[in-house]
């Protein structure tokens, strides 16, 4: 044990500092709340202590009381804290074989609807979209789609509508899309121009983009297919409960919902409304 | 101001004598399958406290890691799913290419950027496991290749916690070890083969009252 390492000096001492930070947080989330009307409040508490004190030590604090100050009194630093806590990362085909089960168990049901309304609640920069539009135009099915890709954060959507990615992530990407039983060239979707390339502007035609908060909006349509992929992991149980039954509320009868391989129904209150389509990949179908 | 209330904070004082291990959180990289398998088979059957592990793995692998471990273990063994209820008697195995957290009696999972190339990261872990289980919980660092998890056991000793590490020397990969003997007050060091037998002594007691709670 070297010298100077942080020994503990005082049980009680720590663990009073500990509760005192659980205060602190629960007054930033109100905080920012009350003042600028995003809804961090049920998030599941370890990641936001995670990137909470990430953007305390980002911006040379030393306390979520320090935090708390400067986010009410300078919005560009609630805007930093706003991407920490809403940026979630994405690829194209991210876990390639979600996209293959979707295309074997899936589209053949999808063939059957003279019309299909897809919701991507919390689609990021856009990536998981893109990928989605050309499984679909490969089935031959895109014309007869509409996507809603929704998300929290103004910023990535922006980016997302542009359909321009890094080209460094191309290889992954490619990959990806091979993994994910694409049945073309990859590399005929987009162009390469210096370090970025720019997808096909067919795959966004039937594409909407817009805000949509999954804490405090309602439902706004009726979808054949939700797709929310390692979006809920980071609420609570509370608020998942919520949002889960939001998505019901917004699935058609025989509907698909579409989460992250490690996410699961199964902790939820609507996990008797489903039943599994594939369950390793947790593509569920609406029974009842 | 209703949230996290009681999440983590204690209705009742401590214990002030004696402490009860509820959870243990394990970390390992490289060597690590074989160091786990060995402390798994070590275990005996009235042991029942929860396990958490983050071993290295490649975001591409597949699902037979739980598999694999349930031959070597009366313990049922699983990949985390999120929001998953923390059970006596299970070893948790964080996910490939997913960060496994930790609150009281439930595990969170997140995909944020990989910490010092790992996801999941043993800092990770044990970060989170330190601040919702205090002095209720071990961690245990055995072979890696890199310095995950220095960070993780020093929060978990700063939140009064019990410390044990592989002694290096006896390592397939000694840095992971080292770096934990570097960086954090260590409680024990300890060849492999008698870490499982010891957290069994460790946990004797907890094992009894969870059993007989179940």
């Amino acid at each position: 044990m070297p010298d100077g390492m942080p020994e503990r000096v005082s049980m009680a001492e720590d663990d009073e500092k500990l509760d005192l930070e659980l205060i602190e947080i629960q007054l930033l989330t109100e905080g920012i709340y009350r003042h600028h009307g995003f809804d961090f409040r049920d998030y599941s508490l370890p990641s936001m202590r995670r990137r909470i004190w990430k953007r305390i030590y980002a911006e040379g604090l030393s306390t979520v009381s320090g935090l708390i100050e400067k986010v009410l009194h300078d919005s560009s630093c609630m805007e930093r804290l706003l991407l920490d806590l809403s940026i979630n990362t994405t690829a194209m085909f991210r876990d390639p074989t979600f996209y293959l089960a979707f295309r074997r168990k899936v589209v053949p049901m999808l063939r059957t609807y003279p019309f299909v309304r897809i919701w991507h609640a919390g689609c990021s920069t856009g990536e998981e979209v893109y990928s989605m539009a050309i499984l679909l135009q490969e089935e031959g099915l895109y014309d007869r789609c509409r996507i809603y890709a929704t998300d929290i954060n103004e910023a990535v959507l922006k980016k997302a509508k542009t359909g321009i990615f890094p080209i460094a992530t191309m290889q992954e990407n490619t990959a990806n899309y091979i993994a994910a039983g694409g049945t073309g060239t990859f590399s005929e979707y987009y162009t390469a121009r210096y370090d970025h390339c720019i997808f096909r502007p067919s795959l966004r035609e039937n594409v909407v983009f817009a805000q949509h908060n999954l804490v405090t909006d309602a439902s706004f349509n009726h979808f054949n297919v939700i797709l929310c992929r390692n979006v809920l992991i980071y609420f609570n149980n509370v608020l998942q409960d919520r949002v889960q039954q939001l998505f019901l509320d917004s699935t058609e009868m025989f509907g698909i919902l579409g989460l992250g391989r490690k996410e699961s129904i199964r902790f939820t209150v609507v996990a008797d409304n489903y039943e599994e389509i594939d369950a390793e990949e947790k593509i569920y179908r609406r029974i009842r | 101001m209703r949230r996290w209330e009681g999440v983590e904070r204690r209705s009742e004082p401590r214990k002030p004598a004696g402490r009860q291990i509820e959870l243990i959180v394990i970390g390992c990289s490289l060597g690590g399958m074989k160091a786990l398998q060995t402390i798994f088979s070590s275990l005996t059957d009235e042991f029942c406290v929860p396990i958490a592990v983050v071993q290295h793995r490649h975001k591409a692998s597949n699902e037979s890691l739980p598999a694999y471990f349930r031959r070597e273990s009366h313990l049922c063994v699983v990949d985390v799913e999120d929001k998953q209820p923390i059970a006596p008697a299970c070893i948790y195995l964080a996910p490939a290419n997913y960060h496994l957290l930790v609150e009281r009696g439930v595990f969170s999972l997140s995909v944020d950027a990989a910490v010092g190339f790992s996801r999941p990261s043993i800092d990770v872990l044990f970060e989170s496991a330190a601040d919702a289980y205090r002095e209720n919980l071990a961690g245990v660092v055995l072979t890696g290749a890199n310095a995950d998890g220095a960070r993780g056991a020093q929060k978990l000793k700063r939140r009064g916690g019990f410390l044990v590490v592989q002694d290096p020397a006896g390592a397939e990969a000694p840095t992971m070890p080292q770096a934990v003997i570097d960086a954090a007050r260590v409680d024990r060091i300890l060849p492999l083969d008698r870490i499982g037998p010891f957290l069994v002594e460790l946990c004797r007691s907890s094992a009894v009252v969870k059993s007989g709670r179940a």
